[in-house]
């Protein structure tokens, strides 16, 4: 069971876009912006309060890449491997993340909840790839040495190194 | 309030003459690309100065009436990899600086701000020779720029800035001097095709939705611009953002609709926000919302963030996702002009159209067919990258070359490499190879080579890129794409996606290229929607032009581009190791052995290939071969 400013905030959210069907994926996304990932249980409230059924919810929420019902990691990093990156040489820059944070295709956070490693195929800035983003930063012309010193950057600011 | 014609007429006549009594503005980029390298430091930086400068009024983003110099973000202003750029402007005087960093603003200030000084070192620079007026940059030079004409030039968030530099005219044309009919009429002349990757007559689409007998209509704009490679949809919604709303003012004005959506994907933060602010800018200031300009024409906007799945490109799963549904795309007809949004006939348009139809309703449909091919009017944007010395956002006149746009605006190959190929269209797409430079790229010659202009991204290859490897790469992308609601793509994609590692794994075997070859037409032919039935063509087209390279794949076991894995062996250079035993302590599957001071070697049968000897090796002595 959630907290219940969980429940609260689920409300606040359902009000800023109105209780029917098509307010659903805002909806989703507002909560997942609030709290990195999609509670179950919230998705479940959802559905009740705006009048859909839960395994409509689910279909939905399921659907689309970007929901996850998973927590995700403090600093969420996207590493671009769309085709502009992927020529230039993404593929090693993701390796070396996996690497440096013991991640893999099938593990994509940190058992610290720090980091969280994943792909995606095109951030708009394909004039600097390969590039990737940490949280809503953008970073340009990655390599693999420049993405590990990054994460021991991240590692300091946060003490756990 | 601008609440009639003589107000929009009035505004635009102050605002005119406010820009002109700036002394100075400097225009920083704030697309996404020069975010990332950091320009929102660099407009800081220059408030900050300006602020600290004694004598000097300044204004930053909203209008102040006393303001000699304007410190103003701008959209995309095309050069991205040698970002964060600025540009000073002074009456038609403007300076481009690349490269600005924070420690340059102060000299920036005092020399080409309070001074007329150039600063040489910042400018844009080819060999020898520097440039220093945006418009001579032969990257820019040599464009037609109808879509991207403010982009980069103005403060992308000033409504102010939009209507001085003409915004909002050719509503107010549509709405005072022509009907409806006039103006789908005009765009039909115009013979304005969808920017999109399909290219359908807009014209004939805004016809078909205003013939229709259900009154209640909506006008959608795609800004789910999926297609990995491809950045225009987004610079044109961060950098000038009125421009495409008023082009969807105008088809809601021609087929009578009064509300509208923008469909803007996940990716695109900054899209999302200028949108936004652009929406809440006009409704305040009686441009969008009801009796607009004091007539009868209401018109209300939304917009709607994509939720990372790239079929909803696809106009009838992008409806399905305005709803709150899953986005599949469903069985046609009946066509999104019949039954679109909530059943309702709908005109679906990308953003890239939109953003052409106000020029089209001012200067007419005579002017546009001047410009571009006969069957294939007009400009298109493309998003330049890949292995290429000038990547950017470009904007050429339709029939313009492969060779012009990437040896004479591209600058060639980087680091004068030789040209393999270029993907064009996205996964959608195909391959053009050197004996296609020369073709004009418009929406039917293109077609007839196995690719597509598609949406505009454009991909140029070395010979540091494997075919084979590339096709692989698109299908593992459609492959997960695939909504999974019919049989072909869904199990077309899966199979040919697994013959394709097979081969790029060095398994695969002669025979496997007649099943590749024959499942892709058979998913080409049957799939439901656009996604399935050009997931192919990156298949198709390699296996036409570059066959070769997946006979060498399978037969010798040799990736000539050294990058399928399977077929690189990891090999030290006597000559070049110190014996520093760096890399023999990093492998982690103790590959590597070798004496102190004495070079190593790399067993290749423990070898995993997982490169770490080779980035760290400081002497550069690790090669693949």
């Amino acid at each position: 069971m959630l907290e219940q400013s969980y429940y609260l905030k689920a409300d606040e959210i359902i009000e800023r876009y109105g209780k029917q069907a098509k307010s659903l994926i805002p909806i989703m996304q507002d909560i997942q912006e609030e709290y990195r990932y999609l509670p179950g249980e919230l998705l479940t409230y959802v559905a009740e309060k705006i009048g859909i059924t839960k395994a409509k919810a689910y279909s939905v929420a399921t659907f689309y890449e970007n929901f996850s019902f998973e927590p995700k990691g403090k600093y969420v990093i996207k590493v671009c491997d769309g085709t502009a990156c992927h020529v230039r040489k993404s593929v090693p820059v993701k390796e070396a993340l996996f690497r440096e944070l013991g991640l893999s295709a099938a593990k994509h956070t940190t058992d610290d909840m720090l980091f969280t490693v994943e792909t995606v195929s095109c951030l708009g800035a394909c004039g600097l790839a390969p590039t990737m983003m940490v949280n809503e930063e953008v970073h340009p012309a990655m390599t693999p040495e420049k993405a590990i010193s990054l994460i021991q950057e991240l590692r300091k600011k946060e003490g756990t190194q | 309030m601008i609440e009639n014609k003589e107000k929009l007429m009035s505004v635009r006549k102050e605002a005119e003459n406010r820009l002109s009594s700036y002394d100075c503005r400097i225009l920083v980029c704030s697309g996404t690309g020069c975010i990332a390298t950091g320009s929102q430091k660099i407009y800081e930086r220059f408030a900050e100065i300006a602020q600290e400068t004694p004598g000097v009024t300044v204004e930053f983003g909203p209008h102040d009436a006393d303001a000699h110099v304007g410190v103003k973000k701008t959209g995309c202003q095309g050069v991205c990899e040698l970002g964060p750029l600025v540009r000073i402007q002074k009456g038609d005087n403007v300076i481009q600086y690349t490269k600005v960093k924070q420690e340059d603003c102060q000299e920036i200030f005092e020399k080409s701000v309070c001074s007329d000084e150039v600063i040489e070192r910042l400018l844009y620079k080819k060999g020898e020779k520097t440039y220093k007026r945006p418009e001579d940059i032969p990257f820019i030079a040599k464009q037609t720029r109808v879509v991207l004409k403010n982009c980069g030039k103005f403060d992308a968030e000033s409504l102010d800035e939009y209507i001085a530099s003409g915004g909002f005219q050719a509503l107010s044309k549509a709405m005072f001097e022509m009907s409806p009919e006039a103006v789908v009429n005009e765009v039909d002349k115009s013979g304005i095709r969808g920017r999109g990757g399909g290219g359908f007559p807009t014209g004939k689409k805004w016809k078909q939705v205003a013939a229709q007998a259900e009154k209640t209509r909506y006008v959608v704009c795609n800004g789910d611009e999926g297609d990995p490679g491809a950045f225009m949809d987004g610079s044109v919604m961060e950098g000038d953002p009125y421009r495409l709303i008023e082009g969807m003012m105008l088809a809601a004005y021609a087929v009578c609709a009064r509300d509208g959506y923008i469909y803007v994907r996940a990716e695109y933060p900054m899209s999302v926000a200028r949108l936004k602010h652009a929406i809440t800018v006009l409704e305040e200031a009686g441009l969008l919302g009801d009796h607009i300009l004091g007539t009868d024409f209401c018109f209300h906007l939304h917009i709607n963030r994509g939720a990372g799945a790239f079929v909803c490109g696809e106009g009838s799963a992008l409806t399905a996702s305005i709803e709150g549904k899953r986005g599949m795309p469903r069985v046609k007809p009946p066509r999104t002009v019949d039954k679109g949004l909530w059943e309702k006939p709908t005109v679906l348009n990308n953003v890239e159209t939109y953003a052409n139809i106000p020029e089209i309703i001012l200067r007419g449909a005579d002017w546009y067919r001047s410009i571009g091919t006969e069957g294939s009017p007009g400009t298109k944007t493309f998003s330049l990258t890949g292995s290429i010395e000038n990547t950017g956002l470009i904007e050429v006149p339709m029939g313009t070359t492969l060779r012009e746009i990437i040896f004479d605006i591209g600058g060639g190959l980087k680091k004068g490499a030789a040209f393999k190929a270029a993907q064009i269209g996205g996964p959608s797409g195909g391959c053009l190879t050197e004996k296609h430079l020369d073709i004009p790229l418009d929406f039917d010659s293109v077609k007839k080579y196995g690719a597509i202009v598609g949406s505009g991204g454009l991909v140029v290859m070395d010979e540091n890129t494997c075919m084979v490897e590339v096709a692989r790469f698109f299908m593992s992308f459609t492959q997960r794409e695939s909504c999974g609601k019919c049989g072909p793509c869904r199990i077309g994609t899966k199979r040919m996606l697994e013959i394709l590692d097979k081969i790029t794994e060095g398994k695969g075997e002669l025979e496997d290229l007649e099943t590749l070859e024959k499942t892709a037409k058979f998913v080409k032919e049957r799939s439901l929607c656009g996604l399935g039935k050009s997931a192919p063509l990156p298949v198709l087209s390699t296996l036409k032009n570059f066959r070769e390279e997946y006979i060498e794949h399978i037969s010798e076991h040799k990736c000539r581009a050294h990058v399928c894995k399977a077929m690189q062996a990891y090999v030290i250079d006597p000559e070049k190791c110190k014996g520093c035993t760096k890399c023999a302590r990093n492998c982690p599957v103790n590959a590597i052995s070798g004496n102190k001071k004495e070079a190593h070697t790399i067993d290749a049968s423990k070898c995993i290939k997982c490169g770490t000897c080779k980035d760290n090796c400081p002497f550069g002595a690790i090669d693949i071969q």
